[in-house]
C-alpha cells in the first residue's frame, strides 16, 4: 500500500462519557489525506467532544486516535508526550473554533497572530515572518494594510478567516474546525465557505467539520456522519446522505431545512 | 527602637533556611522561577520585600551592604532598606560598589564591573516575562516546563510591527543558560549585556509573586532578538553634566519650568567616583536622608 493510501487519521471505538452522561459511544472512522468529514448532529450529540478527543485535548476513556506523523509512522497519539503533542497540534494541525476569540490573541496584531505559529516553530527573520503573514492574509481576502490592526476591531468574518490564515501558516495537514461558520450572517457565510473550500482543495487538506448547518456539510464535506445522543447513526458519501437519508433522524434532519 | 528585639537580618531563622533552599535550588535551575513562601516585611510590596528577603537571608555578620535604587544611593527606597539592614543586622554599609559583597538593586546593575565575591539582589515586580501575552499562570508554566517561547517573539514582533524597532527599553526578555527565558525584573535593556558571563552571582527576589530566580556566575545570558532586527544596547547620546562620562546610564533631571534639563549618571556611586574625593561624601551609615 503507497503512503498516501494509509488513512492520516484513524479513530477506533473512541468512548467518554461524564458522568453519567455518555458523550460519545463507540465511534470509529477513518481519515484520508485530502478528505473532509462533515459531523453533523443537533446541540449535545457529542459532535464537539469528538473533536476534543481527536486532537487530544479531551482524554478517551476507551478507543484511541492513530495519527499518520509527517515521517510516515502511523502512531496512537495517548502514547506521545505532551511537549510531542502540542508541537503537532501547532504544526501539523489545525484548530478553528467557533468563537475566533478563543482561537486568536485579541490583544496582539492580525500579523503577529499570523506568524506566532512561525516564530513557535524557530522563525526568528522579521522579515520573512511578516512576508508570510502578508501571503497568508491575502489567500483569506484580508487587506494587507491591516495588518497591523488587532482583531478586535475586526468584524466577525474577518476574524474567522484571520483565524483560518493563523491556523494554515505551517501548512497543517489536518485541519479540526468547530462550527466555524456560526455566528456569522449568511453573506459573510457564504464568501467564507467559498474560502474554505478553496483553501482546503488548493492544499489538500484533510479536514472533520463538525457542524449542525447541512448546507455547510453539502458544500464542503466529501463524507457525512450523523450523530445522535453520542452514537454515530449514519454514515456514507455527503450527497448520498443528504438526499437518500435512511435513518428516522436524518430524515427529520434533511427535512428541518428551511427553504426560502 | 530596641534593636535586639529582632533576630540577626529581622526574619527568623527558620524562614531564612526556607529561603535559602529556594535560593539554591533557583542556582541550581539558572533562570527558573521557584515558588517560596514570601513573609510579611514591615514595608509595602513594591517597595523591595522579595529583594529584601533574599538579602536577608545571604546577609552575614561581615557582609558589607549597598542598596541602590534606579542607581541611586541616596534615594528613598535605598536609604530605607540600608536602615533597615543597619538596624537589624547591625551590617557595615557602603555606597562604594567595590567594597560591597551583598548589592541589593531596584533597576540598575553598577557599571563598576562586580566581582566573584559579590552578590547581587534584584527587586522583581513581575518575575512572570509572558504575563502580558499569557495571563494563565498555569499555561505559562507548562510553556516554561516545554521550553515553548514563541510567544516572547510575538511581544518583540508587535514591538517592530509598531515602532519600527523593537521598542522594549527595560525588562527586556533574556534567554538564560539556553534554556529559560528570564525577566531581568525592570531593568534598562543597556544593563542586560552586563548580566552575561558575570563573575558576581545574581538572585532575583519577587515578594508579591512569591518567587525568586537566579543566575549563577559565569552563565550565558542572551538578549531575545530577530536575525535582521539583533538586540541593540540603548544610551542616550549625551555626556553626564558632573563626570562627563559617556559610557555610563544616563538619568534625565528636569531643573527648572521652563525646559532647563541635565543628564547625569544614573549610578551616583560611579559618578562621585570619577569625581574624584573632593566632592561631598555619600551619605553614611545611619543618616539618610528623610
Amino acid at each position: 500500500m503507497s503512503e498516501d493510501e494509509r488513512p492520516l487519521l484513524i479513530a477506533e471505538a473512541l468512548k467518554k462519557a461524564f458522568g453519567r452522561q455518555i458523550a460519545c459511544r463507540d465511534i470509529s472512522f477513518s481519515l484520508h489525506e485530502g478528505e473532509v468529514m462533515a459531523v453533523v448532529g443537533e446541540s449535545g450529540s457529542g459532535k464537539s467532544t469528538l473533536l476534543r478527543l481527536l486532537s487530544m485535548q479531551t482524554k478517551p476513556d476507551a478507543g484511541c486516535v492513530r495519527y499518520r506523523m509527517r515521517d510516515g509512522v502511523t502512531r496512537d497519539l495517548a502514547a506521545l508526550g505532551e511537549a510531542e503533542l502540542r508541537f503537532l497540534a501547532r504544526t501539523d494541525w489545525g484548530f478553528v473554533h467557533q468563537d475566533p476569540a478563543l482561537g486568536l490573541r485579541m490583544a496582539v496584531s492580525a500579523g503577529a497572530n499570523v506568524g506566532e505559529r512561525l516564530m513557535a516553530v524557530g522563525w526568528r527573520h522579521y522579515g520573512k515572518i511578516r512576508q508570510a503573514a502578508t501571503d497568508w492574509l491575502e489567500r483569506v481576502e484580508i487587506e494587507a494594510a491591516r495588518i497591523d490592526d488587532r482583531p478586535d476591531i475586526y468584524s466577525g468574518g474577518m476574524r474567522q478567516r484571520l483565524q483560518i490564515a493563523r491556523n494554515l501558516v505551517t501548512q497543517p495537514r489536518l485541519v479540526l474546525m468547530d462550527e466555524p461558520t456560526s455566528g456569522l450572517d449568511v453573506s459573510v457565510q457564504a464568501r467564507l465557505l467559498d474560502l474554505l473550500r478553496k483553501l482546503v482543495a488548493a492544499l489538500k487538506l484533510s479536514a472533520v467539520i463538525v457542524t449542525h448547518d447541512l448546507a455547510v456539510a453539502r458544500l464542503l464535506s466529501h463524507r457525512i456522519m450523523v450523530m445522535k445522543a453520542g452514537e454515530v447513526i449514519e454514515t456514507g458519501l455527503t450527497d448520498q446522505v443528504l438526499d437518500d437519508p435512511h435513518e428516522p433522524y436524518t430524515q427529520l434532519l434533511v427535512a428541518s431545512i428551511l427553504q426560502p | 527602637m530596641n534593636a535586639p528585639a529582632y533576630n540577626f537580618a529581622y526574619l527568623d531563622e527558620q524562614t531564612k533556611r526556607m529561603i535559602r533552599r529556594a535560593i539554591l535550588k533557583a542556582v541550581a535551575i539558572p533562570g527558573y522561577q521557584v515558588p517560596f513562601a514570601s513573609r510579611e516585611m514591615p514595608m509595602p510590596y513594591g517597595w523591595g520585600t522579595g529583594g529584601v528577603q533574599v538579602t536577608a537571608s545571604v546577609l552575614g555578620p561581615n557582609d558589607v551592604l549597598k542598596v541602590i535604587d534606579q542607581g541611586a544611593d541616596d534615594t528613598t527606597n535605598a536609604v530605607s532598606i540600608r536602615k533597615f539592614f543597619q538596624k537589624t543586622a547591625g551590617v557595615r554599609t557602603t555606597t562604594d560598589t567595590r567594597e560591597a559583597t551583598v548589592i541589593q538593586t531596584r533597576h540598575r546593575i553598577p557599571e563598576t564591573p562586580l566581582a566573584e565575591h559579590q552578590i547581587l539582589v534584584f527587586q522583581v515586580p513581575i518575575p512572570e516575562p509572558l504575563r502580558f501575552l499569557e495571563p494563565r499562570e498555569t499555561e505559562t508554566r507548562r510553556m516554561h516546563a516545554l521550553a515553548e517561547y514563541g510567544l516572547m517573539h510575538v511581544k518583540l514582533y508587535e514591538d517592530i510591527a509598531h515602532h519600527g524597532q523593537i521598542a522594549t527599553t527595560y525588562a527586556y526578555p533574556v534567554k538564560v543558560d539556553g534554556r529559560y527565558v528570564m525577566d531581568p525584573s525592570p531593568t534598562p535593556k543597556f544593563d542586560n549585556p552586563k548580566m552575561d558571563d558575570c563573575p558576581a552571582l545574581q538572585l532575583f527576589g519577587a515578594g508579591r509573586e512569591k518567587r525568586i530566580y537566579a543566575i549563577p556566575p559565569y552563565t550565558q545570558v542572551v538578549s531575545l532578538d530577530f536575525e535582521d532586527h539583533p538586540f541593540e544596547r540603548y544610551r542616550r547620546d549625551d555626556t553626564c553634566a558632573l563626570c562627563g562620562s559617556t559610557d555610563s546610564f544616563l538619568d534625565e533631571i528636569v531643573t527648572d519650568d521652563s525646559g532647563g534639563r541635565m543628564f547625569v549618571c544614573s549610578d551616583t556611586a560611579y559618578c562621585e567616583g570619577r569625581r574624584g574625593s573632593d566632592m561631598p561624601a555619600a551619605p553614611a551609615p545611619g543618616e539618610g536622608k528623610s
